[in-house]
């Protein structure tokens, strides 16, 4: 029998994997796909609450959350596009002008 | 036979869990950016597979297309447009974060975990008050349909700005600059 | 006309404003800017006249009128101490009436006269000075027929401020001399005093009564004199101080000397005739309320009284010419405060009206006598001009004689006025303060003798004996031109015949000629004594006042005319060395102010400025942009321009919540 429980632990893995991958990579490609992990893994809470719940309000939420992931996508990777234009590179650890 | 029909649903998402697993550490392991980025894709198709196991239909199909189909093929495109040398290479990854971040995720999967098993109480509702409409039971797609643009009309109309507003924003972000044009 | 009332101030505003700042940018010609400031202060005159008549012949002396040109602070409704609900609301209106009117006529003439003699007087400037000169002035004109023809507390107070503002701007006319600043500083800021009192007054007088319309003020009063009886005193007392202030009156005059640091025009027109009478001018217009008050009115009278024998005895030993004008300036108006004082505000008013002509003829005549001197103003360095300058000295004796109270002239009637109703006031126990208004009545008696005494030590030491100013000063001594004798003419003819329109019942042997005073009575009646002093005793006091006078001028000859001239003088400091000096030495009153007041307001600005603002207010400021310093320079390092590491925070930061929100 599968309980909302299991799907929690899996929102987990996949929020703290997102998180990890974040942190680690160097590629900004990548950390934005790592982004999209971790706003899927809230989908995922939002999905499974909605079905512990009966209550329509958590798709509703999802809905949003994936309309803000595509914008946030959108912007991401324009920005990754203006970088490569400005410093031929999407390292992040090369992009750091703003030390202080 | 019966068994596997018994357990049909639990094979789905043990199946649907470790696609979505395996993605997201594909996303983290793989050297190439397009590696990763089908490997992401494995992971959405998975999440909307489980979304199916909800009995969410709609947002299975959704996430199907925005994600699989757009954000993808954006990512892909953009992968493409930049140049391969504009990639990092060695390393990939920044060493010396890999334990702090690691911890810091499991410290706060556990934190969260906590306030969501917190969350869980007794058995799931009834499958059905997610396709019930005004207590006429319709589909999953009509129901979210009704929701959104009945109970949530104006964040519905807000998020559609802030999309007209990320739009632009990618389009400024992209314009080649002013100066540059000619010579493009 | 009388309808046309604010175009009496707005021709001099718009003549300053000509030659303010058109003529005083572009170096106009002196011809274009005394033509420019003479048609304005001269249409203003015709104005005045015109609305004066206008106003006699349809509306009728007894009657005020008033012109309301605009609602300047539309308060609204508010409920006074009182309990009344008053609209609250100020108009800028314009008021003739008796009083203004005869403000309004002196003014506009002798401020025009001056302006013509300003012509001569200053042809010695250049172009730019002379227009800024001839702006302040016209500037001037607007202010105080703004203060003459005020309706209310709140424009009069408009013009009170403008007069006290040109007043510096004048004073310090010269300002790259240090003392000429110097005194138009300290002229503005003693008059503050004043008119911090008369401010509060306004404010006062709002809360009481709920509007500060002379008019209205005035019926709320007799309606009901009970009802305001206790808030008159206060009221009255503060619109004094402001009165003080303005009118150069102990303990607020030592501006008035000083600023004789001023063009002598100036000294005659803001400094003699017209600004320093505001302070009478105000305490006359706003009777009705003093004569709620007997112990205002006391005061009053002995500010004044006091006032008019202290500076006079400081007259004694001046000598600067203008600086003798000066205290006598500031006696006279003691003695105008003395008479409003006793309740004589007609007399009071009577006394600023002569003193107008014969003061302004005494400070013109003595700007003459600098004129021909090269800009001597030490009367020991003179001598012996009657021959060289006739015109003034025929003048200026004149106008000495009315000063001193000699008769027929116009000084007599009305100081000999003055004097009858203190006297009145005294035999008839005016409010039960009968014995202090004898005193007082003794004072001004004692004045009037000292006044007789240093007008004529001033007549002598300048204008007889021998010249003492060296052979190259004799040579250029000369006569000054037209435009200054002309106006010495016609105030010395007023100061002969001006007097005429308030003779005293007494000197007609009861039959009332006394014009002036039933000219005003509508306005300022006087407070009538029960007992009036007799025929014969008014006659005996008529007597006395001019005996006192010739006995005045009869020392001065013997002290300062003939062989024996400065020897008995002499005998005196030489026998009394520390009377003289204190005397000469203005009692040592501004060394006193300066001790007392002064030195320690400079030292808490001091104090304020090193030890407040330097340490206190810039120490805390410059210590914690100090710490934000170290703080952004320890923090600056967090900034390390890597996302990740910002992730990293982020990280930390929704960690803490999710910590905070669940544990």
């Amino acid at each position: 029998m599968i309980t909302t429980t299991h799907y929690l632990v899996l929102s987990l893995i996949l929020f703290t994997l997102g998180v990890v991958g974040l942190m680690v990579r160097r590629n900004f490609i990548t950390v934005l796909m790592c982004i999209e992990l971790m706003l899927n893994a809230a989908n995922l809470n939002f999905i499974a609450f909605s079905r512990q719940l009966g209550d329509l309000t958590g798709q509703v939420f999802a809905v949003f959350v994936i309309t803000i992931a595509a914008a946030e996508a959108a912007i991401g990777l324009g920005i990754i596009v203006a970088l490569v234009r400005l410093k031929q590179t999407t390292d992040l650890d090369r992009v750091n002008v703003m030390e202080g | 036979m019966s068994w596997f029909l018994v357990h049909f649903a639990q094979l789905v998402f043990y199946v649907m869990a470790s696609c979505v697993i395996a993605g997201a550490v594909g996303v983290i392991a793989f050297r190439s950016p397009v590696h990763a980025a089908l490997s992401l894709l494995a992971s959405f198709l998975g999440v909307a597979g489980l979304f199916v196991l909800l009995e969410a239909e709609f947002l299975a199909a959704v996430q199907v297309l925005v994600y699989a189909g757009g954000v993808m093929v954006l990512f892909l495109f953009v992968i493409m447009l930049v140049k391969a040398r504009a990639i990092p290479r060695e390393p990939q990854y920044v060493n010396r974060l890999v334990p702090a971040a690691v911890g810091l995720g499991v410290v706060l999967a556990l934190l969260l975990g906590a306030g969501m098993w917190a969350s869980v109480t007794g058995a799931p509702a009834d499958a059905a008050a997610l396709q019930r409409v005004a207590g006429a039971q319709l589909g999953n797609t009509e129901a979210v349909g009704w929701s959104l643009y009945r109970d949530y009309l104006l964040p519905f109309e807000v998020v559609s700005i802030v999309l007209l507003v990320a739009m632009i924003g990618a389009i400024v972000l992209g314009r080649k600059e002013p100066g540059k044009e000619g010579r493009a | 006309m009388k309808d046309l009332l604010w175009l009496i101030p707005l021709l001099p505003l718009l003549g300053a404003a000509v030659n303010g700042l058109v003529g005083n940018r572009r170096g106009w010609s002196k011809h274009a800017t005394s033509g420019v400031a003479l048609t304005a202060s001269g249409l203003a005159l015709l104005a005045a006249l015109g609305a004066i008549a206008d106003w006699a012949a349809t509306v009728g002396t007894h009657a005020a009128h008033v012109d309301r040109v605009f609602t300047w602070i539309p308060a609204g409704f508010g409920h006074t101490t009182g309990g009344l609900l008053a609209n609250l609301s100020v108009d800028f209106s314009l008021r003739i009436d008796a009083l203004s009117a005869v403000m309004l006529f002196f003014v506009t003439f002798v401020g025009f006269l001056i302006h013509i003699y300003s012509v001569g007087y200053m042809h010695g400037e250049e172009e730019r000075p002379y227009a800024r000169y001839f702006a302040y002035l016209n500037l001037f004109m607007f202010a105080m027929l703004t203060l003459v023809l005020g309706a209310n507390l709140a424009v009069l107070f408009v013009g009170w401020e403008g007069v006290g503002l040109c007043s510096y701007l004048l004073i310090g006319f010269y300002f790259e001399k240090d003392w000429c600043a110097a005194a138009g500083k300290k002229a503005f800021l003693v008059n503050r005093i004043g008119d911090f009192g008369f401010i509060l007054a306004i404010f006062w007088t709002v809360k009481v009564f709920g509007t500060v319309d002379f008019g209205a003020l005035e019926g709320a009063i007799a309606a009901d004199p009970a009802r305001f009886a206790a808030a008159a005193t206060p009221i009255a007392l503060l619109l004094f101080v402001g009165a003080v202030g303005k009118s150069a009156q102990l303990p607020l005059y030592v501006w008035l000397p000083d600023a004789m640091a001023g063009p002598t025009p100036v000294s005659a027109l803001i400094h003699a005739a017209t600004m320093v009478t505001a302070g009478v001018y105000m305490v006359v217009r706003t009777n009705f309320i003093f004569r709620l008050s007997p112990t205002a009115m006391l005061v009053v009278a002995a500010v004044g009284g006091v006032t008019a024998f202290f500076a006079a005895t400081i007259g004694l030993a001046q000598n600067d010419i203008k600086k003798v004008l000066a205290y006598s300036t500031v006696s006279q108006l003691g003695y105008m405060f003395l008479a409003t004082g006793a309740g004589a505000f007609a007399g009071g008013i009577f006394h600023v009206f002569t003193h107008a002509f014969f003061k302004a003829c005494l400070f013109l005549g003595a700007g003459s006598v600098i004129h021909a001197c090269s800009g001597e103003q030490d009367m020991r360095k003179m001598g012996g001009l009657a021959k060289k300058i006739p015109v003034t000295y025929w003048t200026f004796l004149v106008a000495t004689l009315a000063l001193s109270g000699i008769p027929p002239f116009a000084g007599f009637f009305s100081k000999d006025e003055i004097l009858g109703r203190v006297f009145a006031a005294g035999a008839g126990n005016l409010n039960g303060f009968g014995v202090s208004y004898l005193v007082l009545w003794v004072l001004g008696v004692a004045g009037a003798f000292l006044t007789a005494f240093y007008m004529f030590r001033a007549v002598y030491m300048t204008f007889h004996g021998e010249f003492r100013g060296g052979h190259e000063a004799e040579h250029h001594l000369h006569e000054s031109p037209p435009s200054m004798i002309w106006p010495l003419r016609i105030l010395a003819g007023g100061s002969v015949v001006v007097g005429l329109l308030g003779v005293g019942k007494a000197i007609t042997f009861g039959s009332d000629l006394n014009w002036f005073e039933g000219f005003l009575h509508h306005v300022a009646p006087n407070v009538e004594v029960e007992h009036a002093p007799a025929l014969g005793t008014e006659w005996a006091l008529i007597v006395l006042s001019v005996a006192v006078a010739g006995a005045g001028i009869a020392l001065a000859r013997r002290f300062y005319f003939g062989p024996q001239a400065f020897a008995a003088p002499r005998r005196i400091a030489e026998r009394v060395p520390s009377l003289y000096a204190a005397v000469a030495n203005k009692y040592y009153v501004d060394e006193a102010y300066d001790r007392t007041v002064v030195r320690p307001l400079g030292k808490l600005a001091h104090f304020s400025w090193k030890g407040i603002d330097a340490i206190a207010i810039d120490g805390t400021l410059n210590a914690s942009a100090f710490f934000t310093e170290i703080a952004g320079d320890l923090l600056r390092f967090l900034q390390t321009g890597n996302v990740r590491n910002y992730a990293l925070f982020v990280l930390g930061g929704a960690l803490a919540a999710a910590a905070w929100l669940l544990l």
